[in-house]
């Protein structure tokens, strides 16, 4: 059959396909080189990585996923080795920064500056979400570039408050305390809460009502004080606000200090431990203890 | 190339022809067919995995319905920096109760795979309420009026037994407790038996303490609202695979 003479176009000297429809003929033009190399290439290339990448899935049972290839490449294996990397070129620094005090901090510059560097970069990523860029703060979420500090602002302090969190109820050594929802739960009544409002206004060195703030004199030492103290200063050991400055996590108008003691706040800042490694962590206290102040 | 012209016999042949068309097509069946028999092993073995709670399952329709997926992607690809700012990369085994999954493959905001526990309730609300309140910088559009709709229980059930049929091992006890469930993890206090009842079976399917969230996510005890759904969902996204009993070396979990 193949023995059958080719039939070749008169006028291009090309051979055609030898069909003919109503005189027309077609030509047999056979395909360019080059596009047969790269049609050919590619299929060799595909053989090739077959045999070198992991390609074709192993049946269950076997042990493994998929034939592993002579490369053995795995994109995970190499993520593993990445980080393994860059671990092992933190350990130095970072195993000196673990067991480092304060004050060594302090004096020995390059163990500050990759603390700072480190702590700045690991901030951003994570905490400056709530606490804003440079820890400026929001309402709600506690500005940390001042030296006003609701439970601790040591390096100590700090870094316990980034391991466990604050109400993170998961963690036992969390920081904890429960200011109650004086309206919501019925402690007090409405005309109560208004009069300790102007109370409280009074105490933070502005106007008040005088017959309001009388009035309320008696029921501050008796709700209030426990946490807040006699003076309205707080206690960092509670966790409890200082009400006689200016500044206001939730808000320091009347309206935001009536909710304050209507419904509570009771803010939540999740625990860090486990999501971060020590490192990283020792690292954010020694930056979020530079922002704010540097208690000692 | 004379091997190139035996075209000829195989077309001049019906019979001939018609074995080399079965042929190819069982070639090509087999190669696009075969690999759906090997699924289970591109899934790894995995700890904690649990069916959606139907708080979380009604957010997470939520979330599709929204097109969060438009912008946030829920994947950690394989690379050192993501792991590092996101957390250990994603495994197939944590989107094996997606229908569909939500890997997404363009960012314009972070990648949500592991934001569950990162960020407190409060912040959520904050956050989707007015995106730029929290982060200035922020493009994202504000969600407020999630906070204002009721979030429709109707069909629940119905939608974990279709999720069944599509593999998802929700129990008969799950679908039939699923209204008191939704109901008990947004209100925390309300019923302590119900939420007991919600944590044991959900804990139970996921062989782990601790995988089960109950707040008042929207932080209106009044009603249930969209928004409460939306952020429980966000709170488990990536908190259910126990990593600690995760073997990355295991060559049945190497890709």
């Amino acid at each position: 059959m193949t023995d059958h003479k080719p039939d070749i176009d008169e006028v291009s000297g090309v051979e055609t396909t030898g069909h003919s429809w109503d005189g027309i003929k077609e030509l047999n033009t056979p395909l360019p080189r080059w596009w047969l190399f790269i049609l050919y290439s590619t299929i060799v290339w595909a053989v090739i990585y077959m045999i070198f990448m992991p390609a074709i899935p192993a049946l269950p049972g076997m042990g493994y996923t998929n034939t592993l290839g002579l490369r053995g490449h795995s994109d995970r294996a190499l993520v593993a080795q990445d980080i393994a990397k860059l671990h092992t070129e933190r350990n130095a620094a970072s195993a000196k920064l673990l067991g480092a005090s304060l004050s060594q901090i302090e004096t020995d510059l390059d163990l500050q500056q990759f603390a700072l560097a480190m702590g700045e970069s690991a901030f951003g990523d994570n905490c400056a979400t709530c606490h804003g860029a440079g820890g400026r703060g929001a309402k709600g979420y506690p500005m940390l570039a001042d030296d006003v500090w609701l439970w601790d602002g040591t390096l100590t302090g700090i870094e316990t408050t980034i391991r466990h969190g604050i109400r993170h109820m998961e963690d036992p050594a969390t920081r904890l305390n429960a200011m109650p929802a004086f309206g919501r739960d019925g402690l007090l009544a409405t005309s109560e809460i208004d009069d300790l409002v102007q109370y409280v206004l009074n105490i933070s060195g502005r106007e008040a009502a005088a017959d309001a703030v009388n009035r309320a004199a008696p029921v501050f030492a008796q709700q209030c004080v426990v946490c807040h103290g006699a003076d309205g200063k707080g206690n960092r050991a509670l966790g409890a606000p200082n009400l006689t400055d200016r500044d206001w996590l939730f808000g320091g108008e009347p309206r935001d200090i009536q909710q304050t003691i209507f419904n509570a706040r009771n803010a939540h800042m999740p625990a860090w431990q486990g999501r971060l490694d020590d490192a990283t962590i020792k690292s954010l206290a020694v930056y979020v203890h530079s922002l704010g102040g540097g208690e000692k | 190339m004379a091997f190139m012209k035996r075209h000829e016999t195989l077309e001049r042949h019906s019979l001939l022809l018609t074995v080399g068309i079965l042929i190819v097509v069982a070639i090509g069946g087999l190669v696009e067919i075969a690999p759906l028999f090997y699924l289970d092993n591109t899934i790894e073995k995995v700890q904690g995995m649990r069916p959606y709670t139907p708080l979380e399952l009604k957010g997470r329709n939520i979330y599709i319905r929204e097109g969060c997926y438009v912008c946030h992607s829920q994947m950690v690809r394989p690379l050192r920096d993501e792991v590092e700012r996101y957390g250990h990369y994603s495994l197939a085994a944590e989107s094996m109760y997606d229908h569909p999954f939500q890997w997404g493959s363009k960012r314009t905001g972070p990648d949500l795979a592991r934001v569950g526990g990162k960020y407190s309730d409060e912040w959520h609300l904050d956050h989707l309420t007015e995106p730029k309140s929290v982060v200035p910088e922020s493009v994202m559009p504000p969600y407020a009026f999630l906070l204002t709709k009721k979030l429709r229980l109707d069909g629940i059930e119905d939608h974990l037994k279709t999720l069944r049929l599509a593999g998802v091992p929700y129990t008969d006890d799950m679908i039939a407790n699923a209204k008191a469930d939704l109901i008990a993890q947004a209100s925390p206090g309300a019923d302590y038996d119900t939420e007991d009842a919600l944590v044991a079976r959900y804990e139970a399917a996921s062989g782990r303490k601790g995988t089960v969230k109950i707040s008042d996510f929207d932080r209106n005890p009044a009603t249930i609202t969209e928004m409460d759904a939306l952020i429980a969902y966000l709170q488990m996204t990536g908190t259910l695979v126990d990593f600690s009993t995760y073997e990355a070396d295991d060559l049945n979990n190497r890709r």
